[in-house]
């Protein structure tokens, strides 16, 4: 396991008509890692690996991967590279599931024994089935597998879990875990910070097409801030708690009914909240100090509520 | 742990070109014969029809007999049903599927993959030559001419259809290449000399009609199998003409996604 970039991007723009769906991100992403790539629906996240894949050209910026240019590079950098589309798309709709793997190992020079692979990801079931009837879980296996087919060194997978039932889940993230240890480069797209926790080595957040944080998930939670959580009635207005506040603090509505203040946490600021919430008639159940986690800072950072800004 | 570890251990590289080739093809054409609404349109129909118009006289001919004019007509029609329409139908649902896209990810060139294309599209002509040609003979059709003849008037047919089925199948929607392919297939049906003779039209429209990949085909086919000419240049031209024009619109506005 080498500790050079697996991928390196520098400044990347790329607009879809003139609106900039990626607007001058910079990352990294260390060789032999699990790198997690979060960040909010549109923030860009699909667009950058795609560029990565050399399937969209960058309007301006940088983009090396495993030391090559996708694009000027794509002949030796493909076999080199595997690659699962968000949602599992892009087969053969009348393709059976297992088919389709037999014949994406064909172009490989020394692929994966299909059959183990089947086994493995239990795509037993996609075996007489043409992918267009497929649920779709059965279609993200099937696409999960084909990117790891041709034995890769880097692997981009766009939210593979989403939508699988949690035993599949787990079973997908075993497959990541044993990637990893195998010394493959995987890059994650995904919205559960839960996946992320668990098995990234390293993070990037992409918030609006540029990148705001990047680094270990012990990284990027250690700080000297921390967050109070408590519960209370969905939808309270939060604008005159966010006044009471420091400047820095932020609240957010992290589910229904469930409130997150990060800030540097001090009995004045516990103060400030609860007697905020005896003013709302609000009992602040399970109210609870604790260190930063990676959720907090991605909601912090990606400002996932309205009208809190950026 | 070691197994498993060993399991996804990486090794990448790409199989030598021939042989991502060999597999694309017989993968397409696998998915292609397997396919029923396109067996209909490049089997079903074109049999159906040469059975049906063989015992059935609702057309007049003209100076040629029943079958000389009807089998290659109808062999004309099953290059244009598997190099037009099916090809379309096939290449926009792939694009429409993402299938092109992620296609382009693995270590298949896209000049290979467009010749796996190409040679389905041949591999499935082939069998229809033979399944019309066959029912052609056991009804009774001796056809004459020179067979390079012919299989030069079926590749740059071949040619002339698949620049016209890929600039529709990378430029409209899925739905609507289905849809045009269609009505685009009847049309030449009718008016491309393929069951009725081009000398039935007006004076007027028969130079246009005979100047469509149908009617150059079907002709000159007509031409070298029943007549036993040579190489009919005028509609190797024509087809020609197409075929660069095609391609030409197609390598300029067809879009991978
Ligand atoms: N093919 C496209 N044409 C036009 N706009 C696009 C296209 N693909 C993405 N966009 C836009 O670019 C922005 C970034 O999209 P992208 O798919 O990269 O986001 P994402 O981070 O992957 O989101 P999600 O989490 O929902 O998958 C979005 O605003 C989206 O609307
Ligand atoms: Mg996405």
């Amino acid at each position: 396991m080498s500790t050079s970039a697996a991928v390196e991007i520098e400044s990347l723009v790329k607009c879809y008509g003139r609106v900039p769906a990626v607007d001058g991100l910079s990352l990294t992403i260390p060789s032999g890692t699990i790198t997690s790539v979060l960040g909010p629906n549109g923030a860009g996240k699909t667009t950058t690996i795609e560029c990565c894949e050399g399937y969209r050209r960058p309007d301006s910026g940088t983009v090396r991967v495993l030391g090559l240019d996708p694009q000027r590079d794509a002949r030796r950098l493909r076999p080199r590279v595997g690659v699962m589309l968000q949602e599992g798309a892009g087969f053969y709709p009348g393709a059976r599931g297992v088919e389709l793997l037999s014949h994406l190992a064909r172009l490989h020079a020394t692929p994966l024994d299909v059959a183990t692979l089947v086994e493995q990801l239990e795509l037993g079931d996609t075996a007489r089935t043409p992918m267009r009837r497929l649920s779709g879980g059965q279609r993200q296996r099937v696409a999960l597998a084909a990117a790891l087919v041709g034995r890769p060194e880097l692997v981009f997978l766009d939210e593979p879990t989403a939508g699988l039932d949690p035993r599949m889940r787990r079973s997908v993230w075993d497959t990541l875990s044993e990637l990893r240890a195998a010394g493959v480069t995987v890059v994650l797209c995904t919205h559960l910070i839960e996946e992320a926790e668990r098995l990234a080595d390293h993070v990037v957040i992409i918030h609006d097409g540029q990148q705001v944080a990047q680094g270990s998930p012990a990284e990027l939670t250690e700080d000297d801030e921390s967050t109070v959580r408590f519960n209370g009635r969905p939808r309270l207005d939060l604008a005159s708690l966010r006044d009471a506040l420091p400047e820095d603090a932020s609240v957010q509505e992290v589910s229904p009914g469930t409130y997150v203040v990060a800030t540097t946490v001090d009995p004045g600021v516990l103060a400030t909240i609860t007697s905020w919430c005896a003013a709302h008639d609000v009992m602040p159940e399970g109210l609870q100090v604790g260190r930063t986690s990676l959720e907090d800072v991605f909601i912090k950072l990606t400002g996932a509520e309205p009208g809190t800004g950026s | 742990m070691t197994t498993t570890e060993r399991r996804y251990r990486p090794a990448p590289g790409a199989a030598p070109v021939w042989r991502m080739l060999v597999a694309q093809t017989a993968f397409e054409t696998r998915l292609l014969l397997r396919h029923g609404e396109q067996l209909l349109l490049t089997a079903v129909i074109p049999v159906t029809l040469l059975a049906l118009l063989a015992f059935v006289p609702v057309i007049d001919t003209g100076a040629y007999s029943r079958l000389d004019f009807l089998v290659p007509g109808i062999l004309a029609l099953a290059v244009m049903s598997t190099s037009f329409t099916s090809l379309a139908i096939a290449t926009g649902y792939e694009r429409r599927y993402g299938v092109l896209k992620r296609l382009a990810t693995t270590p298949l060139p896209r000049s290979a993959l467009l010749i796996a294309k190409a040679l389905t599209v041949l591999v499935v002509e082939a069998l229809q030559v033979t399944l019309v040609g066959g029912l052609g003979a056991a009804l009774g059709w001796r056809p004459t001419g020179s067979v390079l003849a012919v299989l030069a008037l079926i590749v740059v047919g071949t040619l002339a259809f698949a620049g016209l089925g890929f600039l529709m199948a990378g430029t409209l929607r899925a739905e609507a290449t289905l849809a045009a392919a269609n009505l685009v297939y009847l049309l030449l049906l009718v008016l491309g000399g393929i069951i009725i003779p081009l000398d039935e039209f007006p004076d007027g429209v028969q130079p246009v009609l005979m100047a469509t990949p149908a009617g150059a085909l079907a002709d000159g086919l007509r031409s070298v199998l029943a007549d036993g000419s040579g190489l009919p240049w005028s509609g190797v031209a024509i087809l020609a003409g197409w075929a660069v024009a095609g391609f030409a619109a197609a390598a300029r506005w067809f879009r991978w996604e």
